[in-house]
């Protein structure tokens, strides 16, 4: 479908690829960008749209390098339609959703479903990842050429990690070769040991078994050996302990090729959310299992040091883990909730309360999530993460300033379970265009038909 | 009043005028960690006029009639269980006992479609068991009934907790000061942590001790994290013991040496079985409580709990009037 | 609003030596006869009036205390559940003659309640009722056998018995609620 040319104008440009800042307008033309430049520069065509972009910031389209839409599979909790459209709200316009579904992406069939069915229902570009072992058992690797053929930007058993580190060393092996990175979900699932929680204070005052930050850093620090060993390209996922981020940081100053992402939710809640305890305020305990995640939320000093890892480059990128759940798998016992909060309407608001607390610059909160993604996806699929003229217009304008509440029962994602359930938060997406298509837009923002 | 001989000053004074229940601010009973000094105070003070009760021939007093009370355990228990049941019949309440392991459980019915059910069947109070630690917390914000917890998962045993400190009382007189020992699988026991919280309230010493592997390892960090005043950790039990006024056996199960936490019984019974030699370096009149059941030639040996320092039997017997207390407190009243 | 002492605490030695008599005489002797205080302030009541009964008899008669607090018939429309204090008879009541002690006689359903409680405890031969104030409004078909005084009074009047052992002094009061003020504007 041809899209209309649309001009936005008048909003603060912010596109780290290019290191550009400022104030100016940006015209889209047949689903790409035409011209980016000076306010009142632009030389719209006749039948455009216009949209004033006074006060938003206006940056290349938020890729998310982690989430689960669930199908095939496991429909109940999403399907790759209703996940798109969550993650349009959320304002990204590029997902890279992982393979445990059921069948797991393991096979060129299930990528190629994954794909078609996106193209067809999906409201945002899907990037499929492939399992790194068959049935992500952890014992034979997948045809991992054939399906980066099909369409995986990467490879991952996520929700467990490669438990075997000979089949490990295989994987990236193989991989290199690819030049594709292979994504871990680190944990040592015999120290974890069914833990519910972070091992701390809180998980013994809760009385609730935990896991322990070594479970999360032994298997940083032998993907790291092994990443140095094969030379691959290794991909951390949702980082979450300050033991991690310490021993990535020497990884990196050793030259070792590693990239990592930790989530909005590990950058602002500490354990202490199980509890039920908000910012400020001391509710009556609780055992929310909405907090419940895996990694899980940790300590503020682990908090601290992921912040700190996301300034000085440690943590490369920034990544929802978008885990949606049904209600019947949250309502119930802490020990039997499942793990996973659903992420892509909350991420920015979540994030921007970073930026007003100082703690994090929006060019760098940016970048996390447009263009160091697309540097770790490549260009095979086109120039992502960037606002060059020519390149696809996937754009995200965003309110830095705009107050609103959260409301899980309004989310367009079937998956509800959200800690951040009736927070304040202050930065709102207000539209996200795919393709030069506005997939997204809020109600009170207008976009002009000549 | 019977005043009780041995130990420091024990008589316990009338109370002019009487204390107000204005101070009790429960509508459920989860875990004593929101219990203020005076609240525990007025569940002893209506034990003790339930403990009358329960000396005269017919046990039996109005107070709950009409009202119904519903016992959901979800693990197997028979002495909190039978404790709670003969507390309601006693107060003339109506009362109705499940065992969840049997029931709609195992066809699957989900634990708050069960307590909604039994809502709809009109229980006035849920008295709750469960596997899970936090379940009867999850009860509490989906059903009006009032909840009392008779144990979840690791977390807390309030009633528990309670009778144990109602017990020492009833022989020590004045907690505060006291040092009270608490020994065995600290990690997994909901009732080492109650009596935390109800030890530390009252003003008593806590010193707990474990093997290492039994010790929850944020336990430093959440004894400072909740600042609690005079809590102490021991590997030692003979360290532990000195001068102990009370000493609380905890129950060791035999999974725990099943999935490796321990090496073997044997070496847990060398290191930390409550002897009578062990005893002896406790004050001459230490108690000796156990929250049962016991595992004799375990934790604990058959001479130090049929000894004559033990209470274990009378920890019983109060456990029936301080759920007395606990149902009066909770169930008396407008029905919601 | 003011507060009227009807009672002073040569008054009430007065009826409490009166109605000691009256008890001995009623019972021919007070050798089967056992005091029962009702809580709170029934409690030093019956005690004194052991005292007074002694003096009389020279025998030492047992005065117990009774709480009603687990027989109440209100329990259900109360907020705060009452504290509930010591009952205790110190001896069988069964083949006795009890005489419960109260301060004020109201409504009678203490007293309902208290004979439920004594029944629990006992059977005795006998329940005979002490009160020191006796102020009307029957709600059931309940009589006291000694009134140390009648006052009669209005549902909206209060009658207040201090004694010494739990207020700090001896007498007895009545509040009479000020009339309807009305709003004028001078």
């Amino acid at each position: 479908m041809m899209s209309p040319s649309l001009l936005i104008g008048g909003g603060r440009f912010l596109d780290p690829s290019q290191g550009m800042d400022k104030v100016g307008d940006l015209l889209i033309t047949d689903g790409k960008i035409a011209w980016v430049g000076d306010q009142g520069t632009a030389s719209p065509q006749p039948d455009s749209c216009t949209l004033d972009a006074t006060g938003l910031i206006v940056c290349p389209g938020f890729i998310d390098l982690h989430c689960h839409l669930r199908e095939p599979g496991f429909e109940d909790k999403e399907t790759i339609s209703t996940g798109t459209r969550a993650a349009a709200r959320g304002g990204f316009t590029t997902v890279c959703c992982m393979p445990n579904t059921n069948p797991p992406l393991d096979n060129q069939a299930s990528i190629d479903y994954v794909k078609k069915t996106a193209q067809v229902a999906g409201t945002v570009r899907v990037l499929p990842i492939g399992c790194v072992t068959k049935g992500r058992q952890g014992k034979e690797l997948t045809e991992m050429s054939e399906l980066a053929e099909m369409g995986a930007i990467g490879f991952s058993d996520d929700g467990d990690s490669v438990a075997s580190s000979r089949i490990m060393c295989l994987a990236m092996d193989y991989g290199r070769a690819l030049d594709l990175p292979i994504i871990d979900h680190c944990e040592d699932k015999e120290l974890a040991n069914g833990g519910l929680m972070n091992e701390g204070w809180v998980s013994t005052r809760l009385g609730l078994k935990g896991i322990p930050a070594a479970a999360e850093e032994i298997i940083v620090a032998r993907d790291l050996a092994l990443a140095q060993l094969t030379s691959a390209r290794l991909h951390i996922a949702h980082v979450s302990t300050r033991g991690s981020v310490e021993l990535i940081r020497r990884a990196k100053e050793k030259g070792i090729a590693v990239t990592a992402e930790a989530t909005p939710h590990h950058l602002t809640l500490s354990e202490e959310r199980v509890m039920g305890w908000q910012a400020g305020k001391n509710d009556q305990l609780t055992y929310d299992t909405n907090a419940k995640v895996n990694p899980p939320l940790r300590s503020e000093e682990d908090i601290a040091a992921l912040i700190e890892g996301l300034r000085d480059g440690v943590i490369d990128i920034i990544a929802t883990d978008h885990a949606p759940h049904t209600l019947v798998d949250k309502m119930c016992e802490f020990g039997f909730a499942a793990f996973g909060i659903s992420g892509f309407e909350t991420a920015l608001g979540c994030l921007m309360g970073l930026v007003h607390s100082g703690e994090l610059d929006l060019v760098t909160l940016v970048s996390k999530l447009t263009s160091e993604p697309a540097r770790i996806i490549g260009s095979k699929y086109g120039e992502l993460g960037t606002l060059k003229p020519g390149c696809q217009a996937d754009v995200t304008l965003f309110d830095p300033d705009k107050e609103w509440v959260v409301s899980s029962q309004g989310f367009l994602s079937k998956g509800k379970n959200t800690p951040f359930d009736g927070y304040e938060f202050k930065g709102k997406v207000m539209a996200t265009i795919v393709a030069g298509e506005t997939v997204y837009q809020d109600d009170s923002l207008v976009i002009e038909k000549k | 009043m019977k005043v009780t001989e041995s130990g420091p000053s024990t008589a316990i004074p009338e109370t002019f005028p009487p204390p107000s229940t204005d101070k009790w601010q429960h509508r459920h009973v989860l875990d004593l960690d929101d219990f203020t000094r005076e609240e525990i105070e007025l569940v002893f003070e209506i034990a003790d006029a339930m403990t009358e009760v329960l000396t005269r021939d017919v046990k039996r007093v109005p107070t709950l009639r009409g009202k119904t009370i519903v016992t959901m355990f979800y693990e197997p228990s028979t002495r909190t269980r039978a404790s709670f049941e003969l507390a309601a019949k006693n107060l003339s309440a109506d009362t109705v006992s499940l065992d969840a392991s049997k029931s709609s459980v195992v066809k699957g019915e989900s634990l708050i479609d069960s307590l909604r059910t039994i809502q709809a069947l009109g229980a006035d109070v849920i008295v709750m068991r469960h596997s899970e630690s936090g379940a009867p917390y999850l009860a509490t914000q989906y059903v009006n009934s009032s909840i009392i917890n008779g144990g979840d998962g690791w977390h807390a045993h309030p009633s528990q907790a309670l009778l144990d400190l109602y017990t020492v009382r009833h022989h020590l007189g004045e907690l505060a000061g006291l040092k009270m020992v608490i020994v065995g699988d600290i990690m997994h026991s909901r009732v080492a942590r109650s009596n935390i919280w109800g030890m530390t309230t009252m003003g008593a010493e806590v010193m707990l001790c474990a093997p290492p592997t039994l010790f929850p390892r944020g336990l430093a960090g959440f004894i400072s994290r909740c600042r609690l005043p005079n809590v102490r950790v021991e590997s030692r039990i003979e360290s532990a013991l000195e001068g102990a006024d009370v000493v609380m056996m905890l129950r060791l199960q035999r999974e725990r040496q099943q999935t490796g936490l321990l090496p073997s019984l044997r070496e847990y019974i060398q290191r930390y079985q409550l002897t009578l030699e062990r005893l002896s370096l406790a004050k001459p009149y230490a108690l000796v409580l156990h929250p049962g059941p016991m595992n004799e030639g375990v934790e604990i040996g058959p001479e130090v709990a049929h000894g004559p320092q033990s209470v274990i039997e009378e920890q019983v017997s109060n456990g029936v009037a301080i759920r007395m207390a606990l149902l009066y407190l909770i169930a008396g009243g407008k029905s919601r | 609003m003011p507060e009227k002492t009807l009672m002073s605490p040569e008054d009430i030695e007065r009826a409490l030596v009166r109605v000691a008599h009256e008890i001995v005489e009623r019972n021919k002797g007070a050798a089967y006869v056992v005091l029962v205080g009702m809580q709170t302030r029934g409690v030093p009541l019956a005690r004194r009036l052991a005292v007074a009964i002694q003096s009389l008899e020279g025998i030492a008669i047992p005065a117990g205390s009774l709480d009603i607090g687990l027989y109440r018939d209100d329990l259900s429309s109360l907020d705060l559940k009452p504290v509930i204090q010591r009952t205790d008879v110190p001896t069988d009541i069964t083949g006795k003659q009890v005489v419960l002690v109260d301060d004020v006689f109201y409504t009678g359903r203490s007293i309902r309640a208290a004979m439920d409680a004594l029944m629990d405890l006992g059977r005795p031969e006998s329940i005979q009722l002490a009160v020191l104030v006796d102020r009307g409004h029957r709600e059931l078909p309940i009589r006291a056998d000694y009134v140390g005084k009648n006052i009669p009074t209005s549902r909206n009047e209060e009658i207040k018995v201090y004694v010494e052992e739990v207020d700090g002094e001896d007498k007895v009061t009545i509040l009479t609620p000020d009339r309807e003020v009305t709003d004028e504007s001078d």
